[in-house]
């Protein structure tokens, strides 16, 4: 049976990286996965689902040529290939507030002390160079429901960070 | 009282355009029920169409009486439905039983006016606002062939855009 692997693929951005290493991998006989892919901080980073008969070092030689024109970094590891198994997430939080070190790290501990399974996070340092901001979505299973991560964001509000909360009612039809 | 097979993504017919329901008689009615029994039985499910089960009609339940503190009208059979007004717009997640293990965010009017038809052909009117008026937009979608896939806005949220104005 084809193994799973996680593709981490980071360089400095410029157009083409995503087709030029997809190619890469299907010239290469592979199937990708699940994969989130971002700009972040000018550079590109892929994280990427691939399946492939080869082996770890296999899939690295298919990529060397590309990796090695485009200066990217490669980082495989095998994984579980589980798909068809989304968790949904139930809640959405916005965080905002003037830059500095620490926002994640302490919003994050609270959050998950409260029972909150984040799904994804993103975020941004937007502003200007000399007065940033940071924002932050998460969107996460608030396994000990929502009231109890409103208390967990009164806390963070009171050190200066912006918190919005929205519950995410997935609609069924 | 069976319950029917629900159509999935890609069967080309969740891409076909329902007819007017032209006949109220019996045979519509234990088709309803069953629709309706199809419907209870997904988890979760507040909304089912005809050509999500293969009948390609203008035919469509809704019930949202689940989800409580909320506007509603509880349980709807809604034939050859039709916005007349639609006003504001909001995002919301949705998900189908036509795609499974699945959901996206989609912006839907935010209010609605709809007429329809009931199972014995009365006309009918319906103002309606948020989840019920989201949820009757979506089975509405299914009666022209559409699915929430075709409406999908980025998960990303649009409030922050990363942009410099200069």
């Amino acid at each position: 049976m084809d193994k799973w692997y996680m593709a981490v693929v980071v360089g400095a951005d410029r157009p083409g990286i995503v087709a030029k290493v997809t190619a890469a991998l299907f010239d290469g006989g592979c199937n990708l996965g699940e994969a989130s892919m971002a700009r972040l901080g000018g550079n590109f980073t892929m994280m990427l689902m691939v399946q492939s008969e080869g082996r770890e070092q296999a899939v690295k030689a298919m990529l060397a040529p590309v990796v090695e024109s485009l200066d990217l970094h490669l980082h495989i590891d095998s994984i579980n290939g589980e798909l068809h198994h989304h968790l949904e997430p139930d809640v959405r939080i916005t965080l905002f507030g003037e830059d500095r070190s620490g926002i994640v790290a302490h919003a994050t501990a609270a959050l998950a002390e409260v029972g909150l399974h984040i799904l994804s996070l993103e975020s941004d340092v937007a502003g200007s160079e000399d007065k940033p901001i940071y924002v932050l979505h998460i969107e996460g299973a608030a396994r000990e429901g929502i009231p109890a991560l409103e208390s967990a964001l009164e806390i963070i509000a009171s050190e200066g960070i912006e918190t919005r909360l929205m519950p995410i009612e997935t609609l069924i039809g | 009282m069976s319950i029917l097979t629900i159509l999935q993504y890609p069967d080309e017919r969740l891409q076909q355009v329902g007819a007017e329901v032209t006949l109220f008689n019996d045979a519509l009615r234990t088709f309803i029920h069953q629709l309706e029994t199809t419907m209870r039985a997904g988890p979760g499910g507040v909304g089912i169409a005809a050509p999500q089960v293969g009948r390609i009609e203008r035919i469509a339940i809704v019930d949202v009486s689940a989800k409580k503190k909320i506007k509603q009208h509880g349980r709807l059979v809604l034939i050859n439905p039709d916005i007349t007004a639609w006003q504001g717009s909001v995002v919301g997640r949705e998900g189908c039983m036509s795609v499974p293990d699945y959901t996206g965010n989609v912006v839907r009017a935010e209010t609605i006016t709809l007429t329809a038809q009931d199972e014995f052909g009365q006309p009918q009117q319906f103002e309606m606002e948020g989840f019920e008026a989201r949820a009757v937009q979506h089975e509405l979608d299914h009666l022209d062939g559409m699915l929430f896939l075709d409406r999908l806005v980025s998960r990303r949220s649009d409030l922050f855009k990363r942009k410099v104005y200069q």
